[in-house]
């Protein structure tokens, strides 16, 4: 998926990224900004998604609802996201409309009018959003375990901000937030599709060229190192389902280990999908946590992970208790697995194993023109694109000696977060 | 960078390039090649779904098809999912009302591999005692989940009342009470009456041949044969509801309630599925979900979500309005959806609603239909409900035939004239019960 890839930067500072892919007659648009929560201060917390929100809420050119028309009569999709290192937008629609796509993605870089009356309606939509999260034990647990995870870092926060920042967050500051961030010089745009590469430079160029540059974001965190000493917390809630959640600081995406843990999580918990859009996961019934706790009777599900971030965030595993075990001596499985990891190399079997499962995971992502221009921005919100083309290539260089040597390094129990769920309506904890 | 002529390369699939055989012992198999995929996507059915359920063991169906890759006389569950996993593939079962549903994919090379694996966990289960009792665990957990999540438990209840006495109102997989009933001994029988390669539909779709896929296929199930017909089923016949029915899920503790409002739709076969798709698509789902998502999020700001659903099945089907509110709101949100359905079932929607919501639903052919598993979908479809091979290319032109009239008719046909179910789940709040 690597090849051909047209990179240019305008002279605003609009980075673009474009790959020509002809196996279907659509196009996927997307426009990366480096802001997210990662850059919010005390106080408004949520800003970033709450501007996401306001982008859709129309230009002097473009009225609200007026795009989602247009957008529908293709027969497209589009959407947006708020993450902690960044915010896109994206449009996927048949090739013959890429124009219009170029056309509303430049206009909202600047024009967004955030109408007073639509940011009042805007806020309780947020709200409703918030509470629909507030709903689910597991938010409820990963909020806890996050926020225990770091003293400092705004990585501590959850995206969608608090009720109390939501309630007093204003118009202007909206506005001001949005005029900081959105111009050419933080942003870039990625296209992957139906197109002929140089010719969509140069309506790139006719549609992003004139809009004045602004000044790229200034990184406003440093990482911050894993907690001093292991951490335990409880979360009580509704339901009769105890959940059990370890935090461990994960590498950030650009660092070589983080190619390490990725063979080490396939491994301990089951392989991750990179894949965004399509193409789906495989199951991880045969990793070494689901057989210790799943097959021995300890859990009914475990799942682990970690994103691909610009500073180290978590590498956690969530674990469904059974409703006649306890979470300590879970806990304790999950510490002899790990341990197993620390104290003896994997075999090359194993790993080779690893590769295969990312191999075709990549395959089966590389069906959806959407993945695929998600890709070529994503990976240089944390490096560049050459991360995700040479993906596959530095799993192979993993060693079984880099498992072990990284789970020694970013798997160790006195740096941890230790959460559990305690149901009120029943469960060991009730 | 070469360009090529994707439009001719990538049409929408049609009888030039679909392949059907219906093999000798009843399985029907659907081939579509995908020359640029280095990946297969298998999809299917078996008419073996929950409607042949005994009552007091509601969920066996479902169990049954989860406990599929639990053991076989060749495999244990860790050497089925090595097998698997090993290859980057994956193989899942669920369970619906009329059919056992399953889906898999994995690299071209490995495709006789997931072949073999599929007929054997069809053909040969042993359903493990001790897999089953560990699955039942796995189950009952999530039934208790299920219990605690409100949009889940509006559904469920909607459909209960809804679709009173009849299958589609029983939740496949079951309620803790009947799941507690099932004894491994009744998912061997079931699996004894009620899996068939008679009925069995399978496709196939991505970078490799149709003559190769059927060789394999043949190979790997032609040789199945089993004495089962699944019995016919008789469905109960189904009355409108004559006023509205209002039921209040009570779930302590949380923050916000889900609701369902809605009565009976067409089903996937009536004539008149066509204008209500176009007519629930300008209701609930064009651009930001329609009208209802314009009045109640964009407009008011009461919903994160509020959207209009039409759930078209073989027996029956329903309409529906679901959205997800702070309880405080859920009666304003209730009048604002009625008057909604009332004002789309007096007055005839607009020659530029009709035309955007028809633009939508052609041209949002080659997005659905991009992937394998998009195609394999498509297919099962055609099969499933009998539309026929060129069913894609014809769609732009049914969709076309629709005019403003009979989306305004069908939409007094179901939604006018006799009352709503209205069910909410959450915190008390304010609902009225």
């Amino acid at each position: 998926m690597a090849d051909d890839i047209l990179r240019a930067q305008l002279p605003n500072g609009l980075t673009v990224q474009l790959k020509e892919i002809h196996t279907a007659p659509l196009i996927s648009h997307w426009v990366w900004y480096r802001v997210g929560s990662r850059y919010e201060q005390n106080g408004k917390r949520g800003i970033s998604h709450w501007v996401e929100h306001m982008q859709f809420k129309g230009t002097p050119r473009f009225p609200a609802g007026v795009p989602d028309k247009a957008i529908a009569r293709t027969g497209g999709t589009w959407n947006a996201f708020t993450h902690m290192d960044w915010t896109t937008y994206f449009e996927t629609l048949p090739a013959d409309h890429l124009s219009l796509a170029l056309e509303i993605e430049s206009d909202r870089m600047v024009n967004s009018l955030f109408d007073p009356k639509e940011v009042e309606a805007e806020r309780t939509v947020i709200l409703s959003e918030l509470a629909g999260n507030l709903n689910e034990p597991l938010f409820l647990l990963s909020d806890a375990v996050q926020k225990a995870s770091f003293e400092q870092h705004p990585y501590r926060n959850e995206v969608i901000g608090t009720p109390e920042d939501l309630q007093n967050i204003r118009r202007d500051d909206l506005f001001e937030y949005y005029r900081h961030y959105y111009h050419p010089a933080n942003a870039l745009v990625a296209i992957a599709g139906d197109f002929d590469a140089g010719q969509i430079l140069r309506q790139i160029e006719d549609r992003y060229g004139a809009i004045p540059p602004g000044k790229p974001a200034q990184n406003p965190t440093t990482p911050e190192p894993p907690v001093a000493e292991e951490r335990h917390l409880a979360v009580s809630g509704p339901g009769e389902t105890v959940y059990l959640q370890i935090a461990y600081r994960s590498p950030a995406a650009a660092d070589p280990d983080f190619f390490s843990m990725t063979v080490l999580d396939s491994l301990l918990a089951g392989p991750t999908s990179l894949n965004m859009f399509g193409g789906g996961g495989i199951s991880n019934k045969t990793s070494r946590l689901y057989r210790a706790l799943v097959e021995n009777e300890w859990a009914v599900g475990i799942s682990g992970g970690m994103q691909a971030t610009f500073d180290p965030f978590l590498y956690d595993l969530t674990i469904t208790l059974r409703p006649d075990r306890n979470p300590d001596e879970v806990l304790a499985v999950v510490d002899d697995e790990i341990k197993r990891l620390q104290d003896a190399p994997v075999s090359e079997q194993e790993i080779q194993r690893a590769i295969k499962q990312a191999r075709a995971m990549f395959a089966y992502g590389s069906e959806n023109i959407t993945n695929q221009a998600f890709w070529l921005g994503f990976a240089e919100m944390f490096a560049d694109y050459g991360w995700f083309s040479g993906y596959l290539t530095r799993l192979a260089e993993v060693t079984p000696a880099d498992v072990q040597r990284a789970a020694q390094r970013w798997l160790p129990s006195n740096q941890r977060v230790v959460g559990v769920y305690y149901p009120l309506n029943g469960g060991p904890g009730a | 960078m070469k360009r090529r002529n994707s439009q001719s390369l990538h049409a929408l699939p049609g009888a030039d390039d679909i392949q059907r055989v219906e093999l000798e012992n009843g399985i029907t198999l659907l081939m579509r090649c995908n020359p640029f995929s280095p990946s297969v996507v298998i999809s299917g059915y078996l008419p073996a779904g929950s409607q042949y359920d005994p009552p007091e063991k509601l969920g066996l169906a479902y169990l049954t098809a989860l406990g599929l890759t639990r053991g076989t006389q060749r495999r244990n569950f860790q050497q089925i999912f090595d097998t698997l996993e090993t290859a980057g593939a994956s193989l899942g079962f669920a369970g619906s009302v009329h059919t056992v549903s399953f889906g898999g994919r994995c690299l071209v090379e490995d495709l006789p591999m997931l072949l073999e694996l599929l007929s054997e966990v069809l053909s040969q289960p042993t359903f493990p005692p001790d897999q089953v009792e560990r699955l039942r665990v796995q189950h009952l957990t999530g039934l208790a989940i299920r219990a605690q999540d409100t949009a889940e438990m509006a559904s469920l209840v909607f459909d209960e009342i809804l679709f009173n006495n009849h299958p589609y109102g029983k939740p496949e997989d079951g309620y803790p009470e009947s799941i507690q009933n099932i004894r491994r001994e009744d998912l061997l029988d079931f699996h004894q009456r009620y899996y068939s390669p008679a009925g069995m539909v399978l496709a196939v779709v991505g970078g490799i041949e149709p003559a190769k896929v059927l060789d394999w296929v043949n190979h790997h199930l032609g040789w199945w044969q089993t004495p089962t017909v699944p019995p016919a089923v008789v469905y109960p016949p189904l009355k409108p509801p004559a006023q509205d029915i209002r039921r209040h899920v009570s779930i302590d503790g949380k923050s916000q309630c889900d609701l369902v409002v809605g009565t009976f739709g067409p089903r996937r076969t009536d004539p008149d599925f066509f204008p209500a798709i176009i007519g629930n698509n300008i209701l609930g789902q064009l651009g930001m979900m329609g009208r209802i998502g314009e009045i109640i999020r964009e407009q008011y700001g009461l919903a994160y979500y509020a959207a209009a659903n039409l759930v078209a099945s073989t027996a029956a089907g329903s309409w529906e309005v679901s959205a997800g509110v702070d309880p405080q709101n859920l009666q304003r949100v209730i009048d604002l959806i009625r008057d909604e359905i009332v004002c789309f079932t007096h007055q005839p929607v607009s020659e530029e609603e009709l035309a955007d919501s028809k633009a939508n639903l052609i041209g949002r052919l080659p997005l659905a239909l991009e992937s394998n598993s998009g195609v394999a979908g498509a297919l099962l479809n055609i099969e499933r409900y009998g539309l026929g091979l060129d069913y894609y290319r014809r769609y732009p032109s049914i969709i076309e035939n629709v005019s403003r009239d009979e989306v305004l008719e069908t939409a007094r046909r179901y939604l006018n004239g006799s009352g709503m179910v209205i069910v909410s789940a959450g915190p008390d709040g304010s609902a009225e019960t």
